[in-house]
């Protein structure tokens, strides 16, 4: 299923900082909620997100139900060769997602 | 009115808690109490410890009215170069009166290039929400923000 949104600059120069903006879909249920019944409806979130440039990780993240349905994540980095970007989220229910971008350096 | 009936309710699951051992443990834990200034502080130690926060470099970036609690956009940045010796380490983000004060943890490093996030969060109330930074010399910063909040997310009915 690709639930995964990604968009990475396709090409860059040697040194620039690149913006990296990530989505992926998700219900984020809070497990704060219940239903009109009263019995609550139990946590499914995503709880952790990790880009990797390369292999090496650059940025990682721990997401709390606080992070809004649907978690979309921007952030930043250099571009320094070219090659491909691994973004995976992981969460509750053995919930886990992978995607990628490559990157091309001039 | 609002106030008095929540206080009421977590004195009463305070007091469930503390009679009950066992089968009333999980649905206290589940119950959608509020988040307190005190587990603000309290969440904010266990990512600082001991260190002081001082106040500036950070820069978080909320509309300070909205009207759906349900996905609020949210950048926090922090002015400090971001050079191998001299980097923002982490990002970490609280809020005052959500079920839990946690929002997002986010962990950059010197190739970051600039120490800028920018996600979209849930606010059960009008709150306050604190943006904490974490340098490279382990020193922390933090700038805070109001939102009033006029739909409140986390809490409500699924239908």
């Amino acid at each position: 299923m690709a639930s995964a949104l990604i968009n990475v600059p396709k090409k860059a120069r040697r040194g620039e900082i690149i913006e990296i903006k990530t989505l992926m879909s998700h219900i984020m249920e809070t497990g704060y909620r219940h239903t009109a019944a009263g019995e609550v409806v139990p946590r499914d979130i995503i709880t952790s997100f990790v880009c990797r440039y390369n292999g090496v990780e650059i940025f990682r993240a721990d997401l709390f139900p606080a992070i809004a349905a649907n978690p979309f994540i921007t952030f930043f980095t250099v571009a320094t060769e070219s090659g491909k970007f691994d973004f995976e989220w992981t969460g509750d229910k053995r919930f886990t997602e992978t995607a990628s971008a490559s990157i091309s350096v001039e | 009115m609002r106030k008095s009936k929540h206080t009421s309710r977590r004195q009463f699951l305070g007091l469930a808690g503390g009679a009950a051992v066992l089968g009333a443990v999980p649905i206290v834990t589940v119950r959608p109490v509020e988040a307190t200034p005190a587990m603000l502080a309290t969440a904010m130690r266990n990512i600082v410890g001991e260190a002081p926060v001082r106040i500036g470099k950070v820069k978080l970036d909320v509309p300070p009215l909205v009207e759906n609690g349900n996905t609020v956009p949210m950048t926090v940045s922090v002015s400090n170069p971001m050079t191998p010796d001299d980097y923002v380490k982490s990002i970490h983000v609280f809020n005052e009166k959500n079920p839990q004060p946690n929002v997002g943890n986010f962990y950059l490093g010197p190739h970051a290039g600039r120490a800028q996030i920018s996600t979209r969060i849930r606010l059960a109330d009008s709150q306050k929400i604190v943006a904490v930074a974490r340098l490279s010399d382990d020193s922390f910063w933090s700038a805070t923000a109001d939102v009033v909040v006029t739909l409140a997310a986390c809490t409500e009915e699924v239908i």
